[in-house]
């Protein structure tokens, strides 16, 4: 910013030029933290109404730890090649990140499948949201983290395009960085939905 | 500060996502076969297992897939971080209590066992 000795206003009258992207990562930050406050009032909600079946089924009758495990697995999985994806990345390799996104974006979509899967089950066995306050605080603790995962596959996708009309620029750099946090973070999620609601009620 | 200077260390390696990922996998594999084999004598060890297991877990990811550390973004990440678990410990643990109390005091005829639809 040019500007003689002697300013004529003693306001800026010009914004600010920050670089581009250079607050990105604290503020996704941010965001991110702000998501973990809501999943943590969603994990409160679930702790507190846990017990309250309505005489209605509890976890012992309607879950599947092995389905359970397979979506976890689902999910490591999914976060370790987004890992490959950023090293890729890193090394300015288009395709290769491409391919691992790819590759990242089947484990994505297999967690949903999975997760639509037992969602179904529970309702066709009239385990629905409405059953009782234990399920509906299970299926809305669950069915926002589903929800997280189905918006970062969407992102994902659009990404992908992105970064295969535009390449690897900086731009692309920065939106890959973010949405790595945020599949990361959903996989941190992940550990306390399956310890707290899987593993605590199977106990 | 450029993107690219801060990119540097914040992509980690190879060798970091692979320790993540087998330290993850272990500390997956141990509560689960656990509580799929029938858990402890003491269900009060197993519950401490498990959850001791995730909250080793959720520390491995942040170190080797979110890469957190004292100084990126000049602390302002880990300050931000810390003010987060603050409220959610606080959130967690006083709505179990509260709520807990209000149960056991307030709800004693609730009788669990009469189905909804006989009810008046």
């Amino acid at each position: 910013m040019s500007m003689g000795t002697q300013p004529t206003t003693y306001w800026e009258t010009e914004p600010h030029h920050h670089q581009d992207g250079a607050s990105t990562g604290i503020g996704f930050w941010v965001y991110l933290m702000s998501d973990c406050l809501m999943f943590a009032v969603l994990f409160a909600t679930f702790g507190v109404l846990h017990g309250s079946y309505a005489a209605g089924p509890g976890p012992k009758d309607l879950f599947d730890l092995e389905l359970v495990a397979i979506n976890t697995a689902m999910l490591l999985f999914s976060s370790i090649t987004y890992g490959f994806a950023m090293l890729a990345m890193s090394q300015n390799r288009k395709a290769t990140t491409l391919r691992w996104l790819g590759v990242t974006l089947f484990f994505g979509l297999s967690f949903l499948a999975i997760e639509l899967y037992e969602f179904h089950h529970l309702i066709h066995l009239g385990a629905g949201p409405q059953r009782s306050a234990f399920l509906s605080a299970l299926f809305t603790l669950v069915g926002t983290h589903g929800l997280h995962v189905a918006f970062g596959c969407i992102w994902l996708v659009t990404l992908m395009v992105q970064v295969a009309r535009s390449g690897l620029i900086a731009a692309n750099q920065r939106r890959l960085m973010c949405l790595s946090l945020f599949w990361h973070f959903l996989d941190v999620i992940w550990i306390g939905v399956f310890t707290l609601v899987y593993l605590l009620g199977m106990i | 500060m450029s993107a690219h200077t801060d990119n540097n260390h914040a992509h980690g390696s190879y060798r970091g996502y692979l320790t993540g990922f087998i330290l993850s996998a272990i500390l997956t594999a141990i509560p689960f076969g656990l509580v799929m084999t029938g858990g402890l004598d003491s269900r009060a060890l197993t519950v401490a297992v498990v959850v001791g297991c995730a909250l080793i877990q959720v520390l491995v990811h942040m170190v080797y897939f979110l890469h957190m550390n004292s100084h990126a973004e000049e602390g302002w990440t880990l300050l931000s971080t810390l003010f987060t678990v603050v409220i959610v410990v606080i959130m967690i643990a006083g709505s179990l209590w509260v709520m807990f109390h209000l149960n056991t005091n307030m709800m004693p005829q609730m009788n669990h066992d009469i189905p909804l639809e006989s009810l008046p």
